[in-house]
């Protein structure tokens, strides 16, 4: 297959909705279902009927404002989310006013402007299809240039060449480390072995992190073209998605779109003809956070209790069953698409200097537009949270926004100005981690924060190393009683050198970054700690 | 035709550890070049003849020109590499790890079957420690007294896998394992089933032998009394490989 039966296809596919001018969209992604979205979607099924036939009723990807939720967009057929009529809370009972409005005026009272800053401020690469296209639709995903990438690297690309692109183009692993993903495929793609793998890791276990889940739900092919156009680059023909139990419907949407994808010859023996072939499988994750690490992952893909070893060897080197292997993030996939469809030169010339290309962000917490964004590399935080997030709602005060999860760090209000990429926020102590980001009002006490953090890293500490196994538990005990108003200035002073130890000595990134947010809360609320000193 | 003179893979490095020049073949590790040359490195889930664990963190050396530290079990040497192997900071360190030891499970050494033969008694006395910081956790378990032969008991187990790795690896009866998350993990026999009950062990006492505390002992040892005999492991294990 070439470029050109490529378009005919996508003609084809298109030509099947020819008669279709308006598209009802239903965000049916996990956080629009959980508030009712499917009632929703059967109501404007049976209500529309065969009525209009111009119109159809579609469901569709997250549409990033999730706490608006259940969302339904109007739009011509093609159209962006910001160029539809957006309805908000929509209920089952809102049907019959939804479809009359299809040839009359919109429903005022349930609209939800598209003009505003939380979607006008985005830039959308990553998110490209999510809430315009179904994503349980092959030939949806066919039609808007799906899989038109990955053609163009198999027929007229060699191996070498898609690794100059993803090169050039500067992006780095969006799984948190931010390491260059360039970088990385060439040092696998120059493995001599017999065999190679590809996993995609879906694990996503931070607290309040949910971008990879949203992707995977909103447009799984795009992850699946990323992943197979991997492993034409550095020669594997086997990859595994390992993704956590908890997210039934990624995984439906996944194995949907593999189904389908491998019965079109897109993945399977032989993609489109040429000599390569790549079989898929699914791994299920049985919900712990560390499985999340790249060695963890692999022996829990191996059949072992998911538990990390030491690095060297890199996975790169040495990875599911001995064999190098190129392991990425959700997010990183993605990007992949773009990239070869746009070329390197122009991911590289969005963003900043050393962070290139947009990122997605989970606003969570006290904020008014909790849901999912993403902005290039380098937007300040002052606009994330106050103009594209709304702000704190209820006239409170900001106090801190915590990003990198357990592993991250709080960032106070002197330092909003700030422009968001890697480098950055490693110098204010906290990291970019996978895209979480969580905001606190000025009712947070930073001390809770980081009991609650460090909580989390006890309980989902694997256990194999002693300073994270028992450090974890040492230092969570201190910030309990520290919380409770009962520790000594002693005790404080020991926190701290637990965290040096823990941090320093630790085996894996777990441990190594489970001391992040006390250290980060100290730096920045000191007086916080002080004033719960019970001998002060 | 006569064999090659030397082994073709494999080169000798140069490298320097606390200032001493040494050399090295390029597949050892640092810890097994410090074990040749006398020079003392802390270890507890670092065993001769068992695969590379890499989770006491006490053999962690400073690597000059490198931020992370280094597991010296588990980290081959390298032509040129500039070592230190006791610096002040990594004392504090070791330290402050064999207190998190102590504090996490129950050890009373006066009363230990073990004391005086005791591979964490003998570093926490090597490394310095007179007292522990970290308050006791005290959570309890149960003595594991079903097995004729021997004994276990979870209070003075430090979770270094030894008895795992040389019962699956050496024995190749894999009785052991561990189970739990975090402070929770404990060592298990089969299906965590009493160890007298156990389908598999094969009562070798080789779990025994290589657990460096007072976690596996024989039945009916008294304060003091269990000895350790870890000699034949290196032999075994030269055995195993060969095969
Ligand atoms: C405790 C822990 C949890 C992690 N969880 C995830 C995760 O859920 N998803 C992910 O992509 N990477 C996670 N990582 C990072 C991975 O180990 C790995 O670096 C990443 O998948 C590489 O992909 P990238 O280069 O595309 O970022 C985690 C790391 C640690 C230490
Ligand atoms: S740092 Fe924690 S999670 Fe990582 S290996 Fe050690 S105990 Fe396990
Ligand atoms: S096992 Fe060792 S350190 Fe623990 S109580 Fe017994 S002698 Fe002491
Ligand atoms: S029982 Fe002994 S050998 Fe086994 S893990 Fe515990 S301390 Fe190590
Ligand atoms: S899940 Fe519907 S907008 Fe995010
Ligand atoms: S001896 Fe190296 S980590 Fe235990």
């Amino acid at each position: 297959m070439n470029l050109d039966d490529l378009a005919d296809l996508a003609e084809q596919y298109r030509a099947i909705d020819a008669n279709v001018e308006r598209e009802v969209r239903v965000c049916m992604a996990a956080s629009c279902q959980s508030s009712g979205a499917a009632p929703v979607m059967d109501a404007l099924l049976a209500g529309l009927g065969d009525s209009k036939p111009a119109c159809k009723v579609k469901g569709v990807g997250c549409m990033g404002l999730c706490s608006a939720g259940p969302l339904v967009s109007i739009a011509d057929r093609d159209a962006s989310l910001e160029e539809s009529t957006l309805y908000r809370d929509v209920t089952a009972d809102d049907a019959a006013d939804i479809i009359a409005s299809l040839d009359g005026p919109p429903v005022e009272r349930l609209r939800c402007p598209t003009d505003q800053p939380f979607f006008a401020r985005q830039q959308k690469i990553v998110l490209e299809n999510a809430g315009i296209i179904d994503p349980d639709s092959f030939k949806g995903y066919v039609a808007v240039g799906g899989y038109s990438a990955l053609i163009r690297a198999l027929s007229e690309m060699t191996p070498a060449d898609v690794l100059r692109e993803v090169t050039d183009s500067g992006l780095r692993g969006r799984g948190g480390g931010g390491y260059p993903t360039g970088l990385k495929w060439s040092t696998v793609a120059k493995m001599p072995a017999t065999q190679k793998y590809v996993i995609c890791n879906a694990d996503e276990g931070d607290p309040g992190a949910f971008m990879d889940r949203a992707i995977l739900e909103s447009d799984p092919h795009r992850v699946l073209e990323g992943m197979a156009i991997a492993a034409y680059a550095i020669g594997a023909n086997k990859a595994y998605v390992y993704v956590r139990a908890e997210y039934p419907l990624a995984v439906e949407r996944l194995q949907t779109a593999i189904r389908k994808a491998k019965r079109s010859g897109f993945l399977g023996n032989k993609i489109g003809d040429t000599q390569f072939s790549l079989e898929v499988e699914i791994r299920l994750g049985a919900g712990a956070f560390v499985c999340g690490e790249e060695t963890a992952l692999m022996a829990s893909i191996e059949g072992l209790r998911g538990q990390p070893r030491p690095r060297p060897p890199y996975p790169a080197e040495s990875g599911l069953w001995g064999y190098p292997t190129l392991i990425n993030n959700v997010e990183t996939f993605a990007n992949i698409t773009p990239i070869l469809r746009e070329g390197g030169d122009w991911f590289a010339s969005i963003g900043t200097e050393r962070s290139n290309g947009t990122k997605v962000f989970a606003l969570a917490g006290t904020i008014t537009n909790t849901g999912l964004i993403e902005v290039p590399m380098g937007t300040s935080l002052r606009d994330i949270i106050e103009v594209i997030g709304g702000g704190i709602p209820g006239g409170k005060a900001f106090k801190a926004v915590q990003t990198g999860g357990p592993s991250g760090g709080c960032i106070p209000a002197q330092h909003l100005d700030i422009a968001v990429d890697y480098d950055s926020l490693k110098t204010l102590g906290t990291m970019m981690g996978s895209g979480g980001m969580i905001v606190m009002d000025e009712t947070s006490s930073m001390v809770d924060v980081a009991r609650y953090f460090m909580e989390f890293c006890m309980t989902e500490s694997c256990g194999k190393c002693i300073p994270c196994r028992a450090g974890t538990q040492q230092m969570h005990s201190i910030l309990d009683r520290l919380a409770k108003s009962q520790a000594t200035r002693a005790e404080l002073a020991l926190l701290e050198e637990l965290c040096e130890v823990v941090q320093a000595t630790s085996l894996c990134g777990l441990g190594q970054t489970a001391p992040n947010p006390v250290l980060s809360t100290m730096r920045y609320f000191r007086n916080e700690y002080e004033a719960k000193l019970g001998d002060a | 035709m006569p064999p090659p003179a030397t082994q073709p893979n494999v080169r000798v490095v140069t490298l320097n550890i606390d200032g001493r020049d040494l050399s090295a073949r390029e597949d050892e590790t640092i810890i097994e070049v410090c074990r040749e040359n006398q020079i003392p490195i802390p270890s507890l889930c670092y065993l001769e003849g068992l695969s590379i664990w890499g989770a006491c963190r006490l053999c962690l050396v400073e690597l000059a020109g490198q931020g992370r530290l280094l597991a010296a079990c588990s980290t081959r040497v390298t032509e040129g590499m500039q070592i230190q192997t006791n610096t002040e900071k990594l004392q504090r360190y070791r330290r402050t790890i064999v207190e998190l030891l102590f504090a996490e499970r129950n050890h009373v050494c006066s009363v230990c079957v073990s004391n005086g033969h005791c591979e964490l008694q003998y570093l926490a006395q090597t490394c310095g420690v007179d007292h522990v910081r970290v308050p006791y956790r005290q959570a309890s378990y149960r003595v594991d007294s079903s097995h004729e032969m021997f004994r276990l008991d979870h209070d003075r187990c430090i979770l270094c896998t030894r008895c795992v790795r040389v019962c699956d690896e050496i024995e190749g009866a894999h009785t052991w394992d561990v189970m739990g998350r975090g402070t929770e993990c404990r060592v298990i026999t089969d299906m965590a089933q009493p160890w007298g009950e156990s389908d598999t062990c094969t009562s070798c006492g080789k779990c025994v032998q290589v657990c460096p505390t007072g976690a596996l002992v024989r039945q009916g040892t008294s304060v003091g009394e269990m000895v350790k005999d870890q000699h034949f492991l290196p032999i075994l294990a030269r055995r195993r490989h060969a095969q």
